[in-house]
């Protein structure tokens, strides 16, 4: 079946059969690595991309069912070639180990903050709930999110 | 992991779901949010010849009170059901529970229908229906039907929906005096299976002296949930107060089948029924004292 999307703002479309999940998609079809499969059984949260701006588990959702929808991967989150408030506070706090869960901790980090722009620490953990960093790296990775939340107010109260 | 090849179909509007649903018979699979069935698929259990993807569907995701029940969507994500101010106003029951289901991405995707319609005894939803009185309405070509919940929960992974039916709502009646409820559950960490689950549903008098509705359903302790009868009965006429929650919590402990697992012992989670009972009905008529 031919599906089209529009990922990280561009529209690409592929021929696929309707077997085909999306985080395979991603992927192989559409060549987009940053996306990561860990688990493949629901369970990790590696695979999360935005569909439509919400977080979802590429792994348990089937390419077919993405056609004519938006999707948002880390190879989308920097604008005008410049890392994103969130993509830097993990840099600059050390919000990753060995990378393998960072893609999916960032988006949903970003998803949460277009909805919550000052979460407590309690609502940051409840928010990464679905994502396991195996490395237990979640302290550094909640203070990147409390640092990018920061920063976007910082932004938001100069402009 | 893969599934095995499908045929897939997204129809646009129900009466050409259920057409499909007609013609296929028990090789068609309804996709709605798919956080069971897809799993499922990948492990190949389920190996459907056609998946019927109902997402395109307009207006099985609604939210709303009309002729004295609050009739939720098939289709309903459970985090749509959790933010639900409607909800929140309406069942106490369903509010608390939504917000426990599986892990935050799992819910953004994940729909009641499904999840009933998947009759999962460690589902969450079932046992808040069963508590609440809940009915699911199933649609085919020819009309539709209204089945209790009690009627619903057939045995393990078994509904009573036929293979041409479509599950496109579910109704829980409004209350109709001072009410709470609650639902308790207790999980090993995040989007693990419950240990076990409570759902308490108390409707009082107008004066408040008495209890006038009472549901009491459990998840996770046995074949399907559990509709703890006995437990709910013999609250019924009485004044609210410790000591009766204390004998309905036994009563409801013994009704649970639990089976000794990674999660606990039978035995552990028998008390974890009746500690969660005792606790889910204090909090339901404390809710339903100020209601």
């Amino acid at each position: 079946m031919d599906v089209t999307v529009t990922i990280n703002g561009t529209e690409r479309h592929a021929e696929v059969e309707p077997r085909v999940l999306l985080a395979d998609f991603v992927r192989t079809h559409l060549g987009l690595t940053g996306t990561h499969i860990g688990c493949d059984t629901t369970s990790c949260g590696v695979c999360t991309v935005l569909l439509d701006g919400t977080p979802v588990k590429s792994c348990t959702v089937f390419a077919v069912q993405a056609d004519g929808r938006s999707i948002t991967t880390v190879e989308g989150l920097r604008n005008n070639g410049e890392l994103s408030a969130v993509q830097r506070a993990f840099k600059e706090e050390h919000g990753l180990q060995c990378g393998f869960c960072t893609p999916a901790m960032m988006l949903v980090a970003t998803s949460l903050l277009e909805a919550n722009p000052d979460p407590s620490e309690d609502e940051i953990r409840w928010a990464i709930s679905g994502n396991l960093c195996r490395c237990t790296g979640y302290v550094n990775i909640v203070k990147a999110v409390q640092a990018a939340a920061r920063e976007a107010q910082t932004v938001g109260a100069e402009e | 992991m893969y599934p095995a090849a499908f045929d897939y179909v997204a129809p646009t509007d129900v009466d050409e779901t259920l057409g499909i649903l007609a013609d296929g018979g028990e090789d068609v699979k309804v996709l709605a949010g798919g956080q069971s069935l897809i799993p499922l698929m990948k492990l190949r259990l389920a190996s459907p010849a056609t998946l019927v993807d109902i997402n395109r569907v307009p207006g099985l995701d609604l939210i709303d009170v009309t002729d004295g029940h609050l009739r939720v969507g098939a289709l309903a994500r459970h985090n749509a059901i959790a933010r639900s101010d409607v909800v929140a106003t309406e069942n106490h029951t369903m509010a608390a529970a939504a917000p426990w289901i599986s892990d935050p991405l799992v819910r953004n995707l994940g729909t009641i229908g499904g999840s009933v319609a998947h009759a999962d005894p460690q589902g969450d939803w079932g046992s808040v229906m069963l508590a609440c009185g809940g009915e699911m309405v199933a649609r085919t070509a020819n009309g539709q039907r209204t089945v209790a919940a009690n009627d619903f929960f057939v045995d393990l992974f078994t509904s009573a929906l036929e293979p041409d039916e479509l599950l496109t709502e579910i109704r829980v009646p409004r209350y109709a005096g001072p009410a709470g409820g609650t639902y308790l559950k207790l999980e090993r960490k995040v989007g693990d299976y419950a240990t076990v689950g409570v759902a308490v549903h108390l409707e009082l008098n107008p004066e408040r002296t008495r209890i006038d509705r009472a549901g009491i359903a459990l998840t996770a302790v046995g074949p399907k949930n559990i509709k703890a009868i006995e437990a709910e009965q013999m609250l019924v006429g009485e004044a609210p107060g410790d000591e009766l929650f204390a004998e309905a919590a036994a009563r409801a402990a013994s009704a649970a089948e639990p089976r000794t697992d990674v999660r606990g012992s039978a035995e552990y989670k028998r008390a974890v029924v009746a500690t969660f009972v005792r606790r889910g009905l204090a909090q339901a008529a404390e809710q339903a004292g100020r209601a």
